[in-house]
């Protein structure tokens, strides 16, 4: 199963690379899956964070640093690790320390995605709050109204390449701020 | 926010790629060295006997130190601005310049009789070069520090430290084109601790700035 899991993935993550929307959401909604088949089995003994904390909280740093994946490279492991990297990193933030050995995810199986909301309103409105102006009312639009980039840009009289920017600058921004709350 | 509506956000911006960390690193090299080189020609300036420097044994073996140590912090700091897990992370090649400057301690030791050799390591310009190689690095530590945080460091510390020792190396490397002592006793006793002060700023500074 894992080497079919890695050939998609990575093809996924090289179409997205290459700006298809589509195959990116298909990318993180696998991703997502197999983070939270290990976050749930993880994370079962009455854990201050849910197994879906870890999944929004990874997906967020997988984005945030998808750049650092090579396509000459796995993308398994490059998953399991920036997940770790961030499950150790929340447990941190939260005043518990967490070991995380690598090979568990060996034996994961995706697991479908609960339907409550994680990212908390009040969370997201405090990180949309340090974001500038622009910025903001972009990501707002996009996140939080769902509107598309086109139905944004017209809604902003704004050229679609600069609504491109300020949202993703502005998401670059959130993700830094998930990642330094203390 | 359901983990949907994130994915929905998240992908919606699937189409503004940063460079690599490497493409940064390719920028910010270039720009570390000029500005080393830059800050040594408005402050110190080269040493007026270079030429003839340059036919000895010594100076040019300063540069065989610090450019080996610029090779490998780079192969390290390189590496380590990826979230890989690797059995070879390449920390052992920073033993490379510590190694080479063994040898010429070691050449220096029979060399030179041994009463000369505490004037050898003090040299005459200690203090400058304590404050000089860090301040040499400054503009370079930041540079790479900005590298460190376009990548993805599993050890934002050590990778912080990987930072400083570029840095250090490049200081190192223009500050000893100026620098009068070219024994490797002076190069140990004030070269390391120097390189040293920016790879402990480095460590303390990649912990505060690369978290992710």
């Amino acid at each position: 199963m894992h080497s079919t899991d890695e050939d998609k993935l990575a093809r996924l993550m090289t179409a997205a690379v290459d700006g298809d929307e589509t195959a990116y959401a298909e990318f993180l909604r696998c991703a997502g899956a197999i983070i939270r088949g290990f976050a749930r089995r993880k994370l079962a003994e009455g854990a201050v964070v849910g197994p879906e904390d870890i999944v929004q909280e990874t997906l967020l740093a997988i984005h945030a640093k998808r750049h650092t994946w090579r396509r000459s490279e796995p993308i398994l492991p490059w998953i399991f690790t920036i997940t770790r990297y961030k499950v150790v990193d929340v447990f941190r933030r939260n005043g518990k320390r967490i070991f995380v050995d690598v090979e568990t995810f060996a034996e994961e199986l995706a697991a479908p995605e609960p339907t409550e909301p994680v990212l908390g309103e009040r969370q997201m409105q405090a990180a949309l709050g340090s974001l500038s102006e622009g910025q903001r009312r972009v990501v707002h639009a996009i996140a939080v109204e769902g509107r598309t980039i086109p139905e944004t840009a017209a809604a902003f009289n704004m050229k679609e390449p600069a609504v491109r920017v300020a949202f993703h600058r502005g998401l670059a921004a959130l993700a830094a701020r998930f990642g330094r709350q203390t | 926010m359901n983990t949907d509506d994130l994915i929905r956000t998240l992908s919606a911006d699937a189409g503004l790629q940063r460079p690599s960390p490497t493409a940064s690193l390719l920028v910010a090299l270039p720009l570390a060295l000029v500005a080393a080189a830059v800050f040594l020609v408005l402050t110190l300036g080269v040493r007026a006997d270079l030429a003839a420097a340059l036919g000895t044994l010594r100076f040019p073996f300063k540069f065989v130190v610090t450019l080996s140590l610029l090779a490998s912090a780079l192969m390290v700091f390189r590496h380590a601005l990826y979230p890989v897990d690797s059995a070879h992370p390449g920390w052992p090649w920073l033993l490379l310049a510590p190694a080479v400057l063994g040898l010429g301690i070691i050449a220096e030791l029979i060399a030179t009789p041994a009463p000369g050799w505490q004037m050898l390591a003090q040299g005459k310009n200690a203090l400058l070069c304590l404050t000089m190689i860090p301040a040499f690095g400054a503009i370079p530590l930041g540079l790479m520090l900005w590298v460190l945080r376009q990548g993805a460091p599993l050890r934002p510390g050590l990778a912080g430290i990987g930072a400083g020792l570029v840095a250090g190396a490049i200081a190192a490397t223009f500050y000893a084109m100026h620098c009068p002592d070219d024994s490797p006793f002076f190069l140990a006793t004030w070269y390391i601790p120097a390189i040293g002060l920016l790879a402990a700023a480095g460590g303390v500074l990649g912990r505060v700035l690369a978290r992710w």
